[in-house]
């Protein structure tokens, strides 16, 4: 019931005037930079990240919100009719929604995924919001030492369990890890890894790694290997409206799509992958129509879209209550509020409920306003796939340089920037995952913190870690779900299902 | 994918030394730094902890590379890598020298339009110096940031 209270009051914020301008600039663009091949949320949220910190704190959260919501939409409707899923959580939607799109039923495609994302983006805002409360009252008995056992799990489910290679998703987190070394110490005030240069003293900007990594990275990336790939747009044929028919074999794949993406996304695994597989795979097996499967099958998009859009709220769970994250676009949403002094978690229900729970009731306007918005403007959505690619990505270079060079005005900056880009076209080429990365650099500083006061109130004895009862669980857990990949080696095999 | 062709990967090879280069100076700088309280492992425990974590990762990526587990990789286009990567030279150089940052967003634009495919450099560089002066505006009027600024931004 708290959690009602709570949410009436965050409403009241949410309906200002000013949040709901923010809530829908951050749906539109959400919705657009989904819909551009090659940009996604994460990357979206990193370039306003630097252009932003002059603004209302609750406003650009709100906003950043809406970009991540939209951004799942817009996803889609890319997926859906080019087959170039921008990102791994549209995957499976693109399997079954090109081929309804290539046998002229791309507009109840599009239509099961907006109301699919609608319904789970509901739903699972709820979710967050009565579970919230729950995970917020068990976080304030956290100990340091509970907290770096924590991070030490997200560590490990973000880089190792459900990634394609353990060894590489771990690489990358220490590569991430080995950049939040960079700069002073703030419990010694000594510099590490700074090599005298002074912009280095001021640890590593995670907008300049975010935006070298997913931007240039991904330009140099698309741009390297511009001739082997030729895209097709799907053009909308037919009517927009889905049929009884669609109706009654899109609810229950919505349900069960919600109810895989909401709890995998709200653990700290990590990704919309897994929940929108199983989903896939799930529908697969339960349909009437087995023989659509392959043909284009309704279910095939509208239980995918909802796990989609289930886990970015679930995502937002372990954000919001636990400062935990475990997706790219949530580390670059923490960065966000760490930009204005803001530490999510159980201190941050209790001193800034507004901002909280306003953020959780905009969630809902933001679905709202996407389903409202996006079926009737899906015409204007994919006049944004015309924009000629080499306009596409030379615009975002430069908005990439502008911001970095509009937060610190330096060479250095620029220059690092480019360093990650290159950074993150090797990793793209060699397969490696990018999203550690930036979880490592924003998560490592605060694990290394926790470690060391857990360890200063024991006097040094590391056996803390291990006496407490919940960070004793907690190492476990990590431990077992880094064993795990290595042990199994089939957990990364319904991935298959893509080929 | 590559598990049939199981040879040794070069590139795979060069990454494990390049971690482990890494490693090695994370390690190094770690020697350099002074334990001040006897009670807090201090600003050394999380570096050894990398380092080390790096160190057996290379490993891990070695033995990956000679067994050939490397993910197949499509042959590689130069021409926009160097285009790209010099178009952000031109705009660092030009930042650093102090010419403002517009000329070489403009440049920037132009280059990686180009290495898009584009076969119209002077016609993108002028769409690139409109973008700047546009994003120059929206950023210091609007939003109050300011930008490096050259003789060319001093006449807005």
């Amino acid at each position: 019931m708290e959690a009602f209270v709570s949410l009436a009051s965050g409403l009241a914020v949410a309906i200002q005037p000013m949040n709901l301008l923010f809530a829908l600039i951050g749906v539109l663009l959400g919705t657009a930079v989904g819909v551009l091949p090659g940009i996604g949320p994460a990357l979206t949220v990193a370039l306003l990240l630097p252009i932003t910190f002059k603004l209302d704190p609750a406003g650009s959260i709100i906003m950043f919100a809406g970009i991540y919501y939209g951004g799942m939409y817009g996803g889609s409707t890319t997926a859906i009719l080019i087959n170039t899923p921008g990102e791994s959580a549209s995957m499976a939607t693109a399997l079954e929604g090109n081929l309804m799109a290539k046998s002229g039923r791309g507009g109840p495609a599009l239509a099961t995924a907006a109301i699919g994302s609608f319904v789970a983006g509901t739903f699972a805002t709820f979710g967050l919001a009565l579970l919230a409360p729950y995970l917020v009252d068990i976080a304030v008995s956290f100990g340091p030492e509970d907290y770096f056992a924590l991070m030490c799990v997200a560590f490990v489910t973000v880089s190792a369990t459900f990634g394609d290679s353990p060894v590489r998703g771990l690489t990358s987190l220490f590569i991430g890890l080995a950049l939040g070394l960079v700069g002073i110490d703030i419990l010694s005030g000594q510099s590490r890894l700074s090599f005298g240069v002074p912009e280095l003293y001021d640890n590593i900007e995670v907008t300049t790694l975010a935006v070298g990594l997913f931007a240039v990275g991904e330009a140099l990336y698309v741009a390297s290997r511009r001739h082997h790939h030729e895209e097709k747009l799907e053009p909308v044929r037919g009517s927009l409206w889905m049929t009884k028919e669609d109706w009654k074999r899109s609810w229950k794949p919505w349900l069960r799509g919600t109810a895989y993406g909401f709890p995998i996304g709200a653990l700290p695994a990590g990704g919309a992958e897994i929940p929108t597989f199983l989903s896939y795979a799930t529908e697969k097996k339960l349909t009437k129509h087995p023989e659509d499967f392959g043909r284009g099958a309704i279910e095939g998009v509208a239980g995918p879209e909802a796990a989609n859009n289930a886990s970015a709220a679930g995502t937002l769970v372990p954000l919001l209550t636990l400062g935990l994250p475990t997706s790219a676009t949530a580390a670059m949403m923490l960065a966000g509020f760490q930009q204005y002094g803001l530490n999510p978690g159980p201190l941050l229900f209790a001193e800034k409920p507004d901002l909280v729970w306003g953020l959780i009731a905009s969630l809902f306007i933001a679905n709202a306003m996407l389903l409202v918005l996006n079926l009737p403007l899906v015409g204007l959505w994919v006049r944004l796939l015309a924009i000629p690619q080499p306009w596409l990505y030379a615009g975002i270079l430069v908005f990439a340089t502008m911001g970095t060079i509009a937060a610190n005005p330096s060479p250095v900056e620029l220059i690092m920037l480019t360093a990650f880009g290159v950074l993150g076209f090797l990793m793209r080429r060699f397969d490696f995952p990018i999203a550690p990365v930036v979880v490592g650099l924003i998560l490592g500083p605060v694990a290394e913190s926790q470690l060391r006061r857990a360890l200063s109130i024991s006097l040094g004895d590391p056996m803390v870690l291990l006496q407490s009862p919940i960070s004793a669980t907690l190492l476990a857990i990590a431990l077992i779900a880094l064993m795990a990949p290595f042990v199994l080696k089939g957990l990364g095999r319904f991935k298959a299902v893509e080929d | 994918m590559s598990s049939q062709n199981r040879r040794i990967d070069v590139a795979g090879l060069v990454i494990a030394l390049l971690l482990l280069a890494l490693a090695g100076l994370v390690w190094w700088d770690m020697t350099k730094l002074q334990l001040l309280s006897p009670y807090d492992v201090g600003p050394k425990a999380m570096p050894v902890i990398v380092s080390v974590g790096l160190a057996v990762l290379a490993i891990g990526n070695g033995i990956g590379a000679l067994r050939g587990n490397l993910p197949d990789r499509e042959s590689l286009d130069w021409t926009p890598i160097i285009l790209i990567l010099g178009g952000l030279a031109c705009l660092i150089v030009l930042i650093a020298i102090g010419g403002g940052f517009m000329i070489g967003t403009a440049i920037l634009f132009a280059a990686t339009s180009a290495a898009f495919g584009r076969r119209a450099f002077l016609v993108d560089l002028l769409i690139g110096a409109v973008i700047a002066v546009v994003v120059y505006l929206l950023f210091a009027k609007l939003l109050t940031l300011s930008l490096p600024a050259g003789p060319l931004e001093n006449l807005l």
